[in-house]
């Protein structure tokens, strides 16, 4: 059997989950040996998500321009998606700001009415990402599969998800251990 | 006083008249999540996540104000109920802005139990992600509405068990709100003895002490049904 073809992705969350992801700590070791980390801040170098993925740990919040192309063409080429942590669940602090109200909004009070030193807006086409007006969880923009809550969710919580994955069988996902908020 | 006999998921139980089927489960053993009913003072069927089923009657009745009667059949857990309480509790999250990760109340929150209770590991409902307010002008207490699930249990405490009618509920609808005296900030009201009773009541991070940070608030439930008892009961130590 080929191994399963495993990523990470990291959009507006703070890394957090992936570092509680680290904190699996030797369980890494039997990680690595069932898995083929095809795409990973912490686990590989490629820069573009490769086709056929197996299993896929969403980390952070639909934020902007860029986290929205890239959750997209993770979608395409995933079979299971996990929306991986508070952020990716809830949207949780990302979305504080949406309580502004638009992103102009947003930017103004950050960039120009906070900025002690040459207050001005950032506007780099094509290198820094637009903000969206809305920050919304992953599920509200793409199907997702399994839910792992948690801010970050614990190496033990992680494991506990992960762990049946690699058998072929599906995590349960109850009880205080799998999916308490925060 | 007469008494009423009754089933409750197939448990035959007798109670007394005029007692809520709530009473009559715990008196069976059988749980019902609840978050507006706290043992001490009146219930008044806010949450709606209590809801029974009765044999014969085909709408879901709130355990905590419905009153038991003879002969009754009374089902808490059909798979129905788990659906409509989860909708609940996954409606309460999207009313308001839960950061749980940022609260006072982590690990500690009424509302986070019941959402682990119910299963919920996310909103299917979008997030409203309302304006509200925060208000820290008492000395020793802030509100923050933005956790503020709108169960009453402060402004019935602060009625019912300390007297001083601090609170109530302003406007309709999706823009109701808690509202301390007069609509002035709570530290500007003159009948608050500061007895903290409703931060005790409070299920959720919404009302808390200041200088409490994420996860400090530790709730002290048994005080107020400590308080109750004392008065009722004349029992003066715990
Ligand atoms: S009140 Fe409870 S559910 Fe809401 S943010 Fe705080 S801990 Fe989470
Ligand atoms: S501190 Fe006591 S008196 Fe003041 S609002 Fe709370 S319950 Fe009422
Ligand atoms: S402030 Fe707390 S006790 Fe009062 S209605 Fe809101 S959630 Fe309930
Ligand atoms: S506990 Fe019965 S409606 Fe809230």
């Amino acid at each position: 059997m080929d191994k399963i073809k495993f990523a990470t992705v990291w959009l507006a969350g703070c890394s957090g989950c992936h570092m509680s992801f680290l904190d699996l700590d030797e369980w890494l070791i039997d990680l690595a040996a069932a898995v083929d980390v095809v795409f990973s801040p912490v686990g590989c170098d490629l820069k573009t998500y490769p086709e056929g993925v197996d299993v896929c740990l969403v980390e952070g919040a639909i934020a902007n321009q860029e986290n929205l192309e890239l959750i997209y063409d993770v979608r395409r080429k995933t079979k299971l998606l996990i929306s991986f942590g508070d952020c990716a669940v809830t949207a949780n602090v990302p979305a504080m700001r949406n309580m502004l109200g638009s992103s102009s909004a947003v930017l103004k009070r950050a960039y120009l009415e906070l900025g002690d030193v040459t207050p001005q807006l950032p506007d780099e086409p094509g290198i820094v990402p637009e903000l969206l007006d809305r920050v919304v969880p992953v599920h509200e923009v793409v199907p997702v599969d399994i839910f792992m809550p948690g801010c970050p969710p614990s190496a033990d919580r992680i494991r506990a998800t992960l762990e049946p994955l690699l058998k072929g069988e599906m995590p349960v996902m109850e009880g205080r251990s799998m999916i308490k908020f925060g | 006083m007469s008494v009423k006999t009754l089933t409750i998921d197939g448990t035959a139980i007798a109670i007394e008249e005029g007692a809520t089927i709530l009473q009559a489960a715990k008196e069976a053993g059988v749980p019902i999540p609840t978050l507006c009913h706290l043992e001490g003072v009146s219930d008044v069927g806010a949450c709606r996540l209590c809801l029974v089923e009765v044999k014969g009657i085909n709408k879901l009745l709130p355990a905590c104000v419905t009153e038991v009667a003879e002969g009754m059949n009374i089902q808490t857990n059909t798979e129905k109920l788990q659906t409509y309480r989860r909708m609940t509790v996954e409606l309460l999250f999207a009313e308001g802005n839960h950061v749980c990760s940022v609260c006072v109340a982590n690990n500690n929150c009424e509302l986070q139990d019941v959402a682990v209770q119910v299963g919920m590991d996310h909103s299917r409902f979008t997030y409203r992600f309302p304006d509200r307010g925060v208000d820290i002008s008492h000395k020793q207490f802030g509100i923050d509405h933005n956790r503020c699930i709108l169960c009453t249990r402060c402004v019935r405490v602060c009625d019912e068990v300390e007297g001083a009618h601090v609170w109530d509920v302003a406007q309709r609808g999706a823009a109701c709100y808690i509202v301390s005296g007069l609509n002035q900030p709570w530290g500007e009201v003159d009948a608050c003895t500061s007895c903290g009773k409703c931060v005790d009541a409070c299920p959720t991070g919404a009302i808390f002490r200041k200088g409490d940070t994420t996860a400090e608030k530790v709730g002290d439930r048994a005080k107020l049904e400590f308080l109750v008892t004392a008065r009722e009961q004349q029992q003066w130590t715990r």
